[in-house]
């Protein structure tokens, strides 16, 4: 094996909204493969713990002008500047932190105690409060994923990229005397569930991921750019009202395009 | 019953009337305690707060108690540092107040955190990068130097006095207070800045997010300032406040005049500077972000532009115009009015610090969050009010709070 260091990456999606369905399979997905809590009743929104999102967008125009577009919403791991994003900065006890190496920013609930200056700070609501303590159906505790332990009440989560998932690739390249993982090697749960194919992870640095060439489009635009929060989710639309509302804009103010890729 | 506990030369209610008025504010401060319990066993599910909304009622008014307890800092560093010697005619207030505000602003950030259990996680594992970080620290070391401020205080009860040992005690502790009175004020300066910090480092939050002098945005330095500004009204207002309920003067005039003067110029030069900072807001900083000001203030059922004129225009311009005129501090309704309408614009800014910052939606897809607390979430808000209530009546009742108190209030023998 060599002893070289592994190159730093930048792990992204780009998500072509054009292909979006809506139709949640992402989010069920990652819910199953976190092991992310849900409650008896589920109406009150603001209390749900839903780490992909599905918004639905329309044009604002009446029928038969009218136009929809399904937007799926993980962390947008932000970058920031430098690092900085706007959740990791504030956190009082580290318990979020942006790692150089994969530029995923990780959450460890054993070390949160439950502040919720994160959630405050992440315009984008990635951020989650446990309200309650998990409680399963009877039965379901045995189908929870080994990989992922469940958090605690009074704690914030969020979307981790399926880091579980990466360690576990780099355990078996390790044991293959590998150093670096192919493409296909590590994927989010989110991406493999879209029947659509709507999703792509990937190394956003490495020119031989399909992230690479796709974050490139005409059609890309990120959420809240003019924020500096420096997303590492990338979406895809051909349709100029879509772009638009990926952020905010004064009026007589053109659609702006992505000013420094990752 | 209790006179031997009284301090000489002065009158206090009878003691089954002092009783019942305890018992009546402690049957509030019992309906806050249930309800803290309540929280802290079953979680913070007992609130309404939400992923949208939080931060919310409590962090307002932790926000807003350690604004209005301000004048302590303030106080003290204008009576030992500054050297205005008139002034320890009302320091002891000062400091009960601020004891009484700090006290209740830790009490609620530990009933506001998720996991109670692990708050010591804020100073073992500290993020220096982080402004919440800074107020931990700067909000524990300050509140411990007012707990010295306020051993002195007790120590002259009359009883306690008597056994040589604390008397010494308290005496030296006098003797050195001009020391941790500098240290309260330069810890209060971090820790009411660092407050301000909490929303203007929220680059993500264009409503909050401000720039600044190297790692500090502009909200540290007009929280601080804010502070000093109103802390000392409130002070004035309580003082008058329990002048009213105890039917007699016991600061001289010449006291609250000076306090209100330095106060109404300090609303003043703020409310200048708050002024600034929104006009370079709007000007500078939101139209890099795609905002204009409006977004913030329409669509929605209770943020309307009437509350930045309330903040601005009522809760500062007005209360500065009426402390800084000589008629206007010695009138005593346009003194009222004044350091009411003061404490008003402090609440209403550290208000839309928190909660209007919450509010706003930033993703164009979004509608505004509004929320409305539960009773458990009121109920402990009002729980620091009725432990502060009794704190200031079992005070007032046996310690030498007012030092000109037995001059104005000659007890016929």
């Amino acid at each position: 094996m060599t002893q070289e260091h592994r190159k730093a990456k930048k792990f992204g999606m780009v998500i072509d909204l054009d292909k979006c369905t809506g139709c949640g399979s992402c989010m069920v997905a990652c819910m199953a493969e976190n092991n992310v809590p849900f409650r008896e009743n589920e109406t009150d929104k603001l209390k749900s713990i839903t780490w992909m999102r599905v918004y639905k967008l329309t044009n604002g125009k009446p029928y038969p002008k009218e136009e929809i577009c399904y937007l799926p919403r993980p962390c947008m791991h932000c970058e920031g500047h430098k690092g900085h994003s706007p959740c990791v900065t504030v956190c009082p006890a580290i318990a979020t932190d942006y790692d150089m190496d994969t530029g995923i920013v990780s959450q460890i609930p054993t070390r949160c105690f439950g502040c919720r200056y994160c959630m405050a700070a992440c315009p984008y609501h990635a951020r989650y409060f446990n309200w309650w303590d998990p409680v399963w159906p009877e039965g379901m505790e045995k189908s929870l994923s080994p990989n992922v332990s469940p958090r605690m009440r009074g704690v914030v989560e969020k979307c981790t990229f399926c880091f579980h998932r990466y360690q576990l690739a780099l355990d078996k390249a390790y044991a293959e005397e590998r150093r670096e993982l192919e493409e296909h090697e590590y994927q989010t749960s989110c991406t493999q569930a879209c029947p659509s194919d709507a999703i792509t992870f990937g190394d956003l640095l490495n020119k031989n991921h399909a992230v690479y060439k796709l974050k490139k489009s005409t059609n890309a635009f990120r959420l809240l750019e003019k924020l500096g929060t420096n997303p590492k989710i990338y979406y895809l639309s051909s349709r100029e009202w879509v772009r638009r509302a990926g952020d905010n804009y004064r009026p007589g103010e053109g659609t702006g395009k992505i000013k420094s890729h990752h | 019953m209790d006179s031997a506990l009284i301090p000489e030369g002065v009158k206090r209610c009878p003691f089954p009337r002092f009783l019942t008025g305890l018992a009546v504010v402690g049957a509030v401060l019992l309906w806050g305690v249930f309800a803290m319990l309540l929280c802290w066993l079953k979680g913070l599910n007992q609130t309404n707060m939400n992923d949208s909304y939080g931060f919310a009622l409590w962090i307002w008014a932790d926000l807003a108690i350690i604004a209005l307890g301000g004048g302590a800092f303030f106080t003290g560093f204008l009576k030992y540092i500054v050297g205005k010697d008139e002034l320890k005619n009302i320091i002891n207030f000062a400091v009960l107040i601020g004891f009484i505000c700090y006290s209740s602003a830790l009490l609620i950030l530990a009933i506001d955190i998720g996991q109670p259990l692990r708050g010591w996680h804020i100073f073992w594992h500290a993020n220096v990068h982080s402004m919440l970080t800074e107020v931990a620290f700067c909000l524990s070391c300050y509140f411990g130097v007012l707990t010295i401020e306020y051993i002195p205080l007790i120590l002259e009860n009359r009883q306690i006095d008597k056994i040589p040992f604390f008397h010494n005690l308290g005496h030296n502790m006098h003797e050195v207070m001009a020391v941790f009175a500098a240290t309260g004020a330069f810890l209060s300066f971090f820790h009411q800045g660092s407050l301000g910090g909490v929303a203007g480092v929220l680059f993500g939050r264009p409503f909050a997010y401000r720039e600044g002098l190297l790692v500090w945005p502009w909200t540290f330095f007009l929280f601080t300032w804010s502070a000093a500004a109103y802390g000392p009204s409130f002070t004035i207002f309580l003082t008058k406040l329990l002048e009213k309920v105890s039917g007699k003067k016991l600061v001289k005039d010449n006291v609250i005049d000076l306090l209100a003067k330095i106060s109404g110029w300090m609303i003043l030069t703020y409310t200048i500077a708050k002024i600034i900072d929104t006009w370079y807001w709007i000007k500078y900083t939101l139209p890099g972000t795609g905002f204009r000001l409006m977004d913030f203030y329409d669509d929605n059922m209770l943020y309307g532009l009437w509350i930045l004129v309330a903040e601005i225009v009522v809760g500062g311009i007005f209360p500065a115009l009426i402390l800084i005129t000589k008629k206007g501090r010695s009138t005593s309704s346009l003194l009222w009015t004044a350091v009411i309408l003061a404490c008003i614009g402090v609440c209403i800014n550290r208000w839309v610090m928190v909660l209007q910052v919450m509010a706003v939606p930033v993703l164009t897809f979004e509608e505004w969050a509004l929320y409305f607390p539960s009773w458990q979430e009121i109920a402990t808000t009002i729980l620091p009010v009725a432990y502060g209530i009794i704190l200031v009546m079992i005070s007032y009742r046996y310690l030498p709070i007012f030092p000109q108190e037995k001059e104005l209030n000659p007890v016929e023998s």
